[in-house]
């Protein structure tokens, strides 16, 4: 029998506001426990939630960027269950009247573009953190995360496979760093992804029992995961068994999913609307206003490089990776970088400095525009290509222009003929055996040559250059 | 001086200690004594704050011997409710849960009336989390009736009634729910008034049902509760359904004149539920009325026999909420015998909760569960919009609907807590005006026979206290009703 899986995802994004989604304190997450915590936060009694608006607008915006339309009128819930990281045992949350819904995101695996549907988009707060390290064998809590806005971003069960998943998570982060929403560390928890799972015979139309895997510290992880869990369920089914509904663990260490709680004994959250706070309604004014701020969105704009600048299906989705990279790479074409050599320089050298120093494109010292100044430089045969790398990790160090540091080292190349041609003939005349060979047709004692002139100007001497001079010398 | 200072009117207090006549501390010491002497009696105090409130006043003097302006309620000492938060003593709700608990903040209504250099003289009585109408379910105290010791002084805000009666303070705060401040107020004879719906700031109000809470004055004069509104009233960033509006001067109501003023009496008031004896107070009110000029209409409010029902699945769901963070995690009482999370909470909420508290939650739980939600909390919802819309358009032939407080006169201790369905009726008037998010006054409209208060009720539309105040005040011109004083020392 063939299979094929569909999976749904729900992903948590941290926004990052300057404060809690219910009160004034600050989101900073690696702040000591317990200390960016007030009243409200702490469910103290009496203390009333104040919706903040950054949130609002931060949440719009992602709605727009995933097609959702936004709700007129939108309102938050309460989601009542216990637990002591739940400050208020209740979580305000948005039930039945999400902020944002029925969008879509497109994604593109082997070649192959499929629509995924975005269900909902709705505000939340998180959590706070427990932990059991506290010496004596007590339990702590750490409030300073209880009231983080969260937004939950929930697709149509229209993936059919894991590859697709990791696609779509990974289209999704992109486009809220596009948006500056949120910095999506998973391992940090400002990003956290669940997968929804079930597997059906090829051509049934009803879904199977589907399982939850929860937990997952990076998108490989959930690509794995989500690998295991419809080969696991689908030798469940093929060996007579049924699948249990039920959530799941990922161990990342064997690499294999667990289970971790029966949905049998799930809540019944109670959901009722949140009386403490007015309903938000969010008006074609204000919605136009936050797709006004939108920036260009990372499919957008990788298929405008590409077309604009001829690159490769490839390249233009490396210099789009993230918002950051796209904005160096078109801010040294505008400084007269050619589109193509920027391109490489870029994904490759660039790209290389960045990951060894653990730098993030936008703060590195060598700018766009020091790189277009570099670019033209070997343009005009000043330096070559071997010597650029060298003058771009200088740049990058330093932050100076390779014309200074051209100029510093004295390492501009060579490209005068008369100076050239000065070199060639001592070397020629200090080499006559060899002379002798290439006259008599043994071609290789060029590179000896090459390599002659090259040691005697101190490796400055323009290549192409040099082989011309030298080729018209020898041919004297 | 005729009157002492303890049956003076805030205004009146206020008014001496701005002239110098008085000083605050004079006031403060003045009213103390008087708790001392009736309180063991009365037992509306649950905390008195001598050093604090000590403090508070000489630095009203301080500020009068500066020469700086002192605010509207100058020297005036003010009892708490036991759900206010202050950083001040306790904030316990009368419950066990919450027995030792010390608010990290001020609620924003405490820190407007001590901005308004009012003198906070401690916390008063109350129903556990203000679930009950005769204060009987504190937890701290049995608080009684000023008027008849052997009788309850209503609630929940009981305390806060009796203390103003007994002149033990001239201003107290109370919070009214389905009637929490009226019912008591009438009971023992004083004036109190819950505003509209988000007219006050709910920030450091203990919440039980979220939807309803309103913080209110109880005050032994119309004047006073509208001084106190001048006060507390006015958006509050901390509370986003505060009502962004103008301020307004709400004494400028007070002029004694009804004359054009629509007073419409609701058929569904006036039935045989109304003790007989009520009912010809509150005929006698609108007769003052009528003879000064107001035009009695007619009017009907068809869901009316709908409120109880309606409010019980409500005002419960809503505290199911609200009344889960007190599960001995963070603050407040912790069960010690716990192994476990779980035991933790079932443990300290048994034992913490007293049994109105515990009927409440588990109802609420049970009206928002899964498969129940549509039959009882929806359904709810949808009756509340139809009460809504009996009062808007009634408030189209009327200004001002005008009926009895309660069903009954107070009533001795212990009659009625073996039977909630009956003390819930004790709020029948009342708890219409909450679920419309309407204002609603109470004010004294005689004695019966045996000695016990009265009370006349209204309801204006949203936002519109001036008419109930302008009522009010000429009610209490022109009526020649006087109570006295209640005959507690």
């Amino acid at each position: 029998m063939q299979y094929e899986a569909v999976i749904g995802m729900e992903v948590h994004v941290e926004i990052n506001s300057r404060s809690k989604v219910f009160c004034a304190c600050c989101t900073d997450f690696h702040a000591p426990p317990n200390t960016n915590v007030c009243p409200v936060c702490l469910g103290m009694p009496g203390t009333l939630p104040v919706l903040n608006v950054d949130m609002v607008n931060k949440s719009v915006a992602v709605g727009l960027a995933l097609n959702c339309r936004i709700s007129r009128w939108s309102k938050m819930d309460r989601k009542n269950y216990f637990y002591p990281d739940l400050a208020k045992n209740y979580q305000i949350s948005q039930y039945d009247l999400p902020l944002c819904h029925g969008g879509w995101l497109d994604i593109e695996v082997d070649g192959a573009a499929r629509r995924i549907g975005i269900t909902r988009a709705h505000m939340e707060e998180d959590t706070a953190r427990n932990t059991h390290t506290i010496a004596g064998g007590q339990s702590g809590v750490d409030f300073n995360r209880c009231g983080l806005p969260l937004l939950e971003i929930v697709t149509e069960p229209d993936l059919r496979g894991a590859r697709e998943a990791h696609a779509y998570l990974t289209e999704l982060k992109q486009i809220l760093q596009y948006l500056r929403v949120s910095d999506c560390n998973m391992e940090e928890g400002s990003l956290r992804a669940e997968a929804n799972i079930s597997v059906r015979p090829v051509g049934q139309e009803a879904f199977g029992v589907k399982t939850e895997v929860k937990n997952v510290a990076s998108f490989s992880g959930v690509q794995k995961a989500i690998d295991f869990e419809i080969a696991r369920q689908i030798a469940v089914i093929e060996a007579g068994g049924t699948v249990v509904q039920e959530t799941r663990g990922w161990d990342a260490d064997r690499g294999v999913t667990f289970s971790q709680r029966l949905k049998e004994s799930a809540h019944d959250y109670r959901y009722f609307p949140e009386p403490d706070l007015v309903p938000v309604a969010v008006d074609q004014a204000w919605e136009d206003r936050i797709r006004g701020t939108l920036p260009e969105l990372p499919a957008a704009r990788r298929a405008r490089l590409a077309a604009q600048h001829g690159l490769s299906a490839y390249d233009a989705g490396v210099l789009t990776q993230s918002r950051d990279t796209a904005d160096y790479y078109e801010a040294a074409v505008a400084a007269g970088a050619d589109p193509k050599k920027a391109a490489n320089w870029i994904t490759v050298e660039l790209q290389a400095l960045l990951s060894e120093s653990k730098q993030e494109i936008a703060e590195c010292a060598a700018g766009p525009a020091a790189l277009a100044g570099m670019l033209g430089m070997i343009e005009s045969g000043a330096i070559s290509g071997k010597m650029a790398k060298e003058i771009l990790a200088e740049m990058f160090s330093t932050g100076k222009s390779a014309e200074d540091i051209v100029r510093e080292r004295g390492l501009s190349q060579i490209s005068d003929a008369g100076a050239l041609l000065d070199a060639v003939r001592r070397v020629l005349a200090e080499n006559p055996a060899q002379v002798e060979q290439f006259r008599a047709g043994k071609e290789k004692v060029m590179g000896f040559l090459v390599g002659q002139v090259m040691r005697a100007t101190g490796g400055k001497a323009n290549p192409q250059m040099l082989n011309d001079v030298l080729r018209e010398e020898l041919s004297r | 001086m005729n009157t002492p200072w303890h049956y003076q009117s805030a205004r009146e207090i206020r008014d001496a200690v701005r002239s110098g006549a008085a000083s605050a501390t004079a006031m403060t010491e003045w009213h103390l004594d008087r708790i001392a002497e009736v309180d063991p009696l009365v037992d509306a105090f649950t905390q008195v704050w001598r050093d604090e409130a000590l403090a508070q006043a000489a630095a009203v003097d301080e500020k009068a011997r500066r020469g700086d302006a002192l605010g509207p309620l100058a020297g005036v000492p003010v009892g708490l409710k036991e759900l206010l938060c202050t950083r001040t003593g306790t904030t316990s709700c009368a419950s066990k849960i919450l027995k030792d608990f010390r608010s990290p903040y001020d609620g924003t209504v405490v820190k407007r009336m001590a901005a308004a250099d009012a003198v906070f003289l401690g916390k008063v009585n109350m129903d556990e989390f203000a679930m009950g109408s005769s204060t009987e379910r504190s937890t701290i105290k049995v608080t009684r009736n000023p008027w008849n010791l052997k009788c309850v002084p209503g609630g929940s805000s009981g305390g806060s009634a009796a203390a103003v009666s007994a002149g033990e303070c001239a201003i107290s705060l109370g919070s009214d729910t389905g009637g929490s401040i009226r019912q008591p107020a009438a009971m023992c004879g004083c004036v109190g008034i819950k505003p509209t719906y988000g007219r006050v700031s709910r920030y450091g109000l203990v919440a039980f049902a979220s939807s309803l809470d309103q913080i209110g004055p109880l005050t032994r004069t119309v004047e006073d509760a509208a001084l106190t509104l001048n006060v507390i009233c006015g958006r509050d960033p901390l509370d986003s359904t505060s009502a962004d509006l103008p301020a307004e001067d709400f004494t400028a109501a007070l002029t004694g004149d009804v004359r054009g003023l629509r007073i419409g009496l609701p058929a569904e008031y006036f039935t045989d539920a109304l003790n007989t004896e009520m009912r010809e107070k509150v005929e006698a009110a609108v007769d003052v009325f009528r003879r000064e000029g107001a035009e009695i209409v007619p009017v009907s409010l068809p869901h009316a026999n709908y409120a109880i029902a309606v409010y019980y699945i409500i005002c419960t769901a809503e505290a199911s909420a609200n009344l889960a963070r007190f599960d001995g995690v963070r603050y407040g009482f912790r069960h010690p015998a716990a192994k476990s999370v779980e035991e933790m909470y079932v443990l300290t909420k048994s034992e913490g909760f007293g049994p109105e508290v515990k009927r409440r939650i588990m109802l609420g739980t049970y009206v928002l569960s899964s498969g129940y939600y549509d039959a009882y909390y929806l359904k709810a919802q949808k009756v509340r919009r139809l009460i809504k819309r009996d009062f808007d358009e009634a408030f189209e032939k009327c200004d001002v609907i005008a009926g009895p407080t309660s069903p009954i006169p107070s009533f001795e201790f212990g009659t009625k807590t073996d039977n909630p369905l009956e003390m819930y009726l004790a709020d029948i008037y009342t708890i219409s005006t909450n679920l419309a998010t309407l204002p609603g006054i109470s004010i004294p409209c005689g004695l019966t026979a045996s000695g016990l208060p009265a009370g006349l009720q209204m309801m204006a539309r949203p936002f519109n206290e001036a008419a109930l105040l302008r009522a009010a005040h000429c009610h209490e011109q022109k009526s020649g009703v006087r109570l006295g004083e209640p005959p507690v020392a």
